[in-house]
């Protein structure tokens, strides 16, 4: 059982909430303009990393907040979402969709 | 190769059982072959088996990251079946539980193939709807499903004591599913690469694959592991949850979501249930092996996962639904548990396809690949050796997804 933090309630058990599945790059503005190919891919293609994820996470048998965490798709450890940028590209040094170890 | 058979037994009795052959060998690995299958899981191994028997191709190499048989092949619950919905998917198990009962005669190996049916108890209208629905439509494939009512629901199934009238979820009545069955997961393994090895195809334990290589025009060149590179012109990875893993190595992005299927097992009882027992609306299934034990699986994590092991709530859930119904399980310890890495497309359904790298193969996707290690074997070798799709898989292309053409299918596990 994990124990996630919601930026509103603070530190509860996981069973209050519901994973939303993860963070996907923002919709592209120009959709009309893209490929049918890159179209696809922002539609069915989500970050599978074995390592850090961004997750969407909803607080239902709570407050109702959504907000996004990072979780490690191995040991399940869970930590705060370290930036805004979810284009699935690495931030700053330590990779935030991570490698593979 | 050394055949199986009671005199085969009664002569290495005479001799104390000192003379067998090791059932596969375990050759030097060299850096080039015809194909690469990575992966010595089930369908790995099937895929090496019907490319030798059917292609003639043997000039193959299956490379393992662990031991052979220890993948999902060793961490599934089983289940043999084929009571699928769409047009797409339902010959295709169809030809798989075909291909199993054959198997063991075909393989001289005893896969311990127990054709013993399968009983879905049913305690929602629109999931007896859902099963009606895809009755006729199995019809349609030689597959059968037969209703049956709850007084002969609770004769089959004697221990099935609860989801009385009075319950959260009364039972309303039943299905059963003859084709199915279980067989012994190691002894496909094993029997498999038995029959590859015969044909000249090599297995490497212990040889992960680290990344894929290409040439410099895109097409696949080999894979590089620890033990050096090995170079093939067409490569197959076959390896469930860590596809995106491997492909991603070579920038190849793939719809796919890796989550932990779980299943435990209880300490072993007398033989009290003799078909497989699947219970949609509770969220549970299960079957007792030869050993007494009773194999039971539930749900997925609800999130992504690399872990191979048992998530709490989910077990908490699967067992409680359990007790729902089979009340007197509670005074059954459960020996062991674990879990198995599934990879989860778009839609849900296989991917075996060819892909944009030339010469690289996909099979994927698998839920409960299992039941679909035989035809999944055979549809992926008749790809890999004319690189034309098998009639059974066109629909299972990577191609789907560009049309938005997806394979929605009812037949899963996970769909409930």
């Amino acid at each position: 059982m994990l124990i996630i933090t919601c930026p509103w309630c603070g530190a509860r058990d996981e069973s209050e909430f519901i994973c939303g599945g993860p963070e996907k790059p923002p919709r592209p503005e120009n959709a009309s303009d893209l490929s049918d190919g890159d179209w696809i891919d922002y539609l069915i293609v989500s970050p599978n990393p074995t390592g850090w994820l961004a997750e969407k996470w909803w607080h239902a048998n709570g407050c109702g907040r959504w907000f996004t965490l990072e979780r490690h798709t191995v040991t399940h450890e869970v930590r705060p979402f370290s930036g805004d940028d979810v284009s699935g590209e690495a931030v700053s040094g330590e990779g935030k969709h991570a490698s593979h170890p | 190769m050394q055949r199986y058979s009671l005199f085969s037994l009664a002569r290495n009795a005479l001799t104390s059982h000192r003379n067998w052959q090791a059932a596969w060998r375990s050759p030097p690995l060299r850096d080039h072959y015809d194909v690469i299958i990575i992966g010595a899981g089930g369908h790995g191994l099937a895929t090496a088996y019907y490319l030798a028997k059917n292609h003639g191709i043997t000039n193959v190499a299956v490379l393992e990251r662990g031991w052979l048989g220890g993948g999902n092949i060793a961490r599934n619950t089983v289940t043999i079946r084929a009571n699928y919905l769409r047009d797409e998917s339902l010959p295709f198990f169809v030809k798989s539980v075909q291909l199993y009962e054959g198997l063991g005669r075909d393989l001289n190996y005893n896969i311990m193939f127990s054709q013993r049916s399968m009983i879905d108890v049913v305690q929602t209208y629109p999931k007896m709807r859902d099963l009606k629905r895809r009755m006729l439509a199995m019809d349609i494939y030689g597959s059968t499903y037969e209703p049956i009512s709850v007084a002969e629901l609770r004769r089959r199934i004697p221990s099935l004591t609860g989801g009385g009238p009075d319950s959260r979820l009364p039972i309303i009545g039943g299905m059963v599913h003859p084709n199915a069955g279980v067989a012994r997961h190691d002894a496909i393994a094993w029997g498999l690469a038995r029959g590859a090895d015969d044909y000249g195809v090599e297995m490497h334990q212990n040889t992960p694959v680290e990344k894929l290589l290409r040439r410099s025009d895109g097409s696949i060149a080999g894979v590089a592991t620890p033990r050096g590179d090995v170079f093939a012109d067409r490569v197959a990875v076959v390896v469930s949850g860590h596809t995106t893993t491997l492909t991603e190595t070579i920038g190849l992005r793939l719809p796919l979501r890796t989550y932990n299927l779980s299943a435990f097992v209880s300490e072993p009882v007398q033989p009290f249930i003799d078909v497989v027992v699947n219970c949609p609306d509770s969220g549970f299934y299960l079957s007792q092996s030869d050993k007494g034990e009773l194999v039971i699986g539930g749900a997925t994590d609800p999130q992504q996962s690399f872990r191979r092991g048992i998530k709490e709530s989910v077990f908490e859930e699967t067992v409680s639904g359990m007790l729902e119904l089979f009340p007197s399980f509670k005074r059954l310890k459960l020996l062991r548990q674990w879990g198995g890495s599934l990879d989860f497309a778009h839609d849900a359904s296989p991917i075996v396809s060819k892909c944009d790298v030339p010469g690289l193969y996909l099979s994927c996707g698998w839920w409960g690949g299992f039941k679909a290690v035989p035809a999944g074997g055979l549809t992926l070798a008749h790809l890999i050796a004319t690189d034309q799709p098998h009639p059974l898989i066109e629909s299972f292309s990577l191609d789907r997804f560009n049309r938005l053409d997806y394979v929605i299918e009812s037949g899963l596990t996970s769909t409930r």
